[in-house]
């Protein structure tokens, strides 16, 4: 039996966090405007919010992750929440309890969110579709399939630096075969409206009909580059040379490594993203990392104040504070 | 026992019959259609009006757990649900634990049938030693205990030479392959077609080659050796083609296709649904079309359940970690139908690629009401619609994706060897 969008309850809220795709532009946008007011709290010298104070949010990490968990726990810990870290691939799984009992475990903790990265895609909709009523899943990354709070984090720095989505040509570089960044980075700038994005990759990094996704497909890096706005880099990683995938790292280096040379052809405003960590001199030369037009820390930073808001959208708690907030005004009104 | 069964539709592909008429039977053999043969006073008669009356169905493709998985299901519980859905014969492949590699196994497939009394089982013999593609089986033992055929199920022989040596060691003794087209390497490590579910979903892809590379050697190698070989569960339009153009050369290849490759698509595939985690992998909607193109043309000649049963854990992991497979038993009769309805297939293709096809590929003798087979007969309501629910299924495996489809046509009565080995509650 096919199981509709499971993301968004009858009313259209978020529920769970799990891929961008099936989720509308004003979702997205309300995310967006969500963190840009975190983003403010977040510089303050008090960064702590009372939002989430009395819920436990698990940390459920099935393949080790530092920094994403870390950006989780910290995004947790400023909404007051109670965050619990469990490392599962070194605790249950190698017991030879099943994903299923773990989950029910940690439910019979009553917790209220769990925040799930697994190295096999789907991992995240298959806990969501198991997990008791009141809990909400957020996708920290699942295989090749997304990681869509990462990809919510670049569109928010796209946004700082230029405004409207509406005009933009976003190129997106590296190994998209294995890439939940660029899934999930192609379904957010589609949905918010870029009318150009190019993905730029040998055949051998892309996979099967990536042009159905609705991007542009160029091997060339100078081609791919000319006229655009925005670079999002993909980290590569090592094994792909064992795998027949490419011949050696300076090649792809040679080829698709970014340069200032090759940045050239871009648009002289182009900013620079890149998920982390950074193999320099392989994906790009760490003049371009380290430069003016690179904002790869920026995302860091930003990261927080997107999974704060994702956090508390799919706890409800903006939504029922502001429902509070309506329901008040509509009875002095009376 | 002498039996008549009165006033059904009978439809018997091999003899070219599809007439409203009595069948008796007499001592586990049909003994005449239309008219009783001179001196037959029935013990028991089945009255069957408005129903079909056919041979019973042949499965090219089942797997019953046993040995082995006996949490997956058992050779009881799988030939009553065979039972159940008018299948009376079943060809188990040999990746079973142990592998039918040696006569012993083959013994105790047999000895575990006869126990259950519901189908017939015809086990499939290794092709090579423990499936591992490394050393032939003792083809001939395997044969002389009851093997209808050799294969080496879904595990492919990577070793070129090894498969060259099976089928000279084959062809010397003129026996029958059964083949799974595909190339280890193209498919290893994938769970899906790859093309545009694959890509969005991120799920590593089986590719249309991984079929026809592993075709395109096999056909090569059986051009050269002369063995007779039967491809089972094709995917791909492709493959279709390719099966079709040897058949036209002369080569002595048959083929089969699994009920669901004709009714879902990689779409089906959803937001990670399970279900429809099988293999070969469900394909797009162009080769759906070309398999049922194929089947409507004859190139493919028979429609098998490729029966997988699990238990329920199976399937209760994130999609890349589950066991591929449907229970496909209960759904193999109604879905050929349903291609009937869909104009495909006329009725008697329909039951032909069930019932005489995979008799004449097996060189078997069932498949047919001709007088003096055996009397394994499957009766079902063409009008009756039901429904696939949990609640009903007799397999042990209820791990299949046509839960809540409406299907019409429903089996009523089965026979074995002219023994009611089901009979519907409702009757």
């Amino acid at each position: 039996m096919r199981q509709g969008n499971i993301q968004v309850d009858p009313q259209g809220r978020l529920r769970h966090f799990l891929t961008i795709e099936g989720l509308t532009p004003s979702i997205l946008t309300e995310i967006l405007d969500t963190a840009e007011s975190f983003a403010a709290t977040s510089e303050q010298a008090v960064k702590k919010l009372p939002l989430l104070r009395g819920k436990t949010i698990v940390n459920l990490f099935f393949e080790p992750s530092t920094r994403t968990r870390t950006t989780f726990e910290l995004a947790a810990k400023r909404l007051s929440a109670d965050v619990l870290n469990i490392n599962v691939s070194a605790s249950s799984t190698t017991k030879g309890e099943s994903l299923l009992d773990t989950l029910r475990n940690l439910e019979a903790m009553y917790c209220d969110m769990f925040v799930v990265r697994h190295a096999e895609s789907g991992a995240a909709h298959f806990i969501a579709q198991h997990v008791a009523p009141h809990v909400s899943v957020i996708n920290a990354g699942d295989g090749s399939h997304a990681h869509p709070t990462q990809a919510i984090l670049d569109m928010f720095t796209v946004r700082r630096h230029k405004g409207d989505f509406g005009k933009l040509c976003v190129a997106i570089v590296g190994d998209i075969l294995h890439s939940r960044v660029a899934r999930s980075q192609i379904h957010a700038l589609t949905t918010l409206g870029v009318p150009e994005v190019r993905v730029i990759a040998p055949h051998t990094l892309l996979p099967a009909q990536i042009e159905t996704l609705g991007v542009h497909v160029y091997h060339d890096l100078r081609e791919g580059l000319r006229d655009v706005d925005v670079i999002m880099m993909l980290r590569l990683q090592r094994e792909r040379m064992q795998g027949a995938l490419l011949p050696s790292e300076r090649e792809y280096f040679h080829l698709y490594g970014l340069t200032e040379e090759k940045l050239a052809y871009a648009r002289p405003d182009v900013i620079i993203m890149h998920p982390g960590p950074i193999n320099r001199g392989v994906e790009m030369d760490s003049a371009v990392a380290d430069g003016p037009r690179s904002v790869i820390l920026q995302q860091v930073s930003h990261g927080i104040a997107v999974r704060m808001a994702i956090m508390t959208l799919a706890m409800r708690v903006r939504p029922l504070a502001a429902e509070a907030g309506e329901a008040m005004t509509a009875r002095k009104t009376k | 026992m002498r039996l008549r069964i009165s006033g059904g539709r009978v439809i018997d592909p091999a003899q070219g019959v599809d007439k409203v008429q009595d069948v008796y039977v007499a001592e586990g053999k049909i003994a005449a259609l239309g008219k009783a043969p001179d001196g037959f006073t029935a013990d028991r008669e089945i009255v069957v009006r408005h129903q079909v009356v056919c041979p019973g169905l042949i499965d090219l493709c089942a797997r019953l757990r046993e040995p082995g998985q006996p949490h997956k299901a058992t050779i009881a519980s799988e030939t009553a649900a065979a039972a159940s859905a008018g299948i009376t014969t079943l060809c188990c492949p040999p990746d079973t634990d142990p592998v039918i590699d040696t006569p012993a196994v083959v013994e105790l497939i047999h000895h575990r049938a006869a126990q259950a009394g519901t189908a017939r089982i015809l086990p499939l013999g290794a092709l090579t030693k423990g499936l591992a593609g490394n050393e032939i089986a003792e083809m001939m033992a395997l044969t002389e205990t009851g093997c209808v055929a050799i294969s080496n199920a879904g595990r492919p022989v990577t070793n070129t030479l090894v498969m060259r040596r099976a089928m000279e060691y084959a062809a010397t003794h003129d026996l029958l392959l059964i083949l799974r087209a595909q190339d280890y390497w193209l498919s290893h490590g994938g769970c899906a077609h790859e093309g545009k579910v694959s890509t969005r979903l991120g799920l590593p892809g089986i590719p249309e080659s991984a079929e026809t590379a592993g075709l395109a050697r096999d056909l090569l190698l059986i051009e050269q050796t002369g063995v007779r070989a039967h491809f089972g569960q094709l995917s791909t339009a492709r493959a279709v083609q390719m099966i079709g153009r040897a058949q036209h050369d002369g080569l002595p290849v048959s083929a089969d296709v699994s009920a669901h490759q004709l009714h879902l698509t990689e779409m089906d595939l959803g937001h990670f649904d399970s279900a429809c985690h099988v293999s070969p992998p469900l394909r797009t909607l162009r080769d759906r079309d070309g398999l049922r193109k194929g089947l409507a043309d004859g190139v493919i000649a028979v429609v098998c359940s490729d029966h997988q049963p699990h238990d329920p854990d199976a399937k209760l992991l994130p999609f890349t970690e589950t066991e591929p497979g449907i229970s496909a038993l209960e759904s193999l009769l109604p879905l050929t139908l349903r291609l009937v309805d869909e104009g495909v297939l006329s009725l008697t293709e329909a039951l032909a690629r069930l019932t005489s096809q995979p008799a004449r590929i097996l060189g078997i003798e069932a498949g047919s009401l001709a007088i003096g087979k055996p009397a394994d007969i499957c009766i079902y309501d063409p009008d009756r619609y039901w429904a696939l629910s949990a609640a009903t299924l007799i397999s042990h495996g209820h791990n299949t994706p046509f839960l809540g489809w409406e299907f019409k046509g429903r089996v009523t009565h089965t026979l074995l060897g002219g023994r009611l080995v089901y009979v519907t509650d409702s009757q």
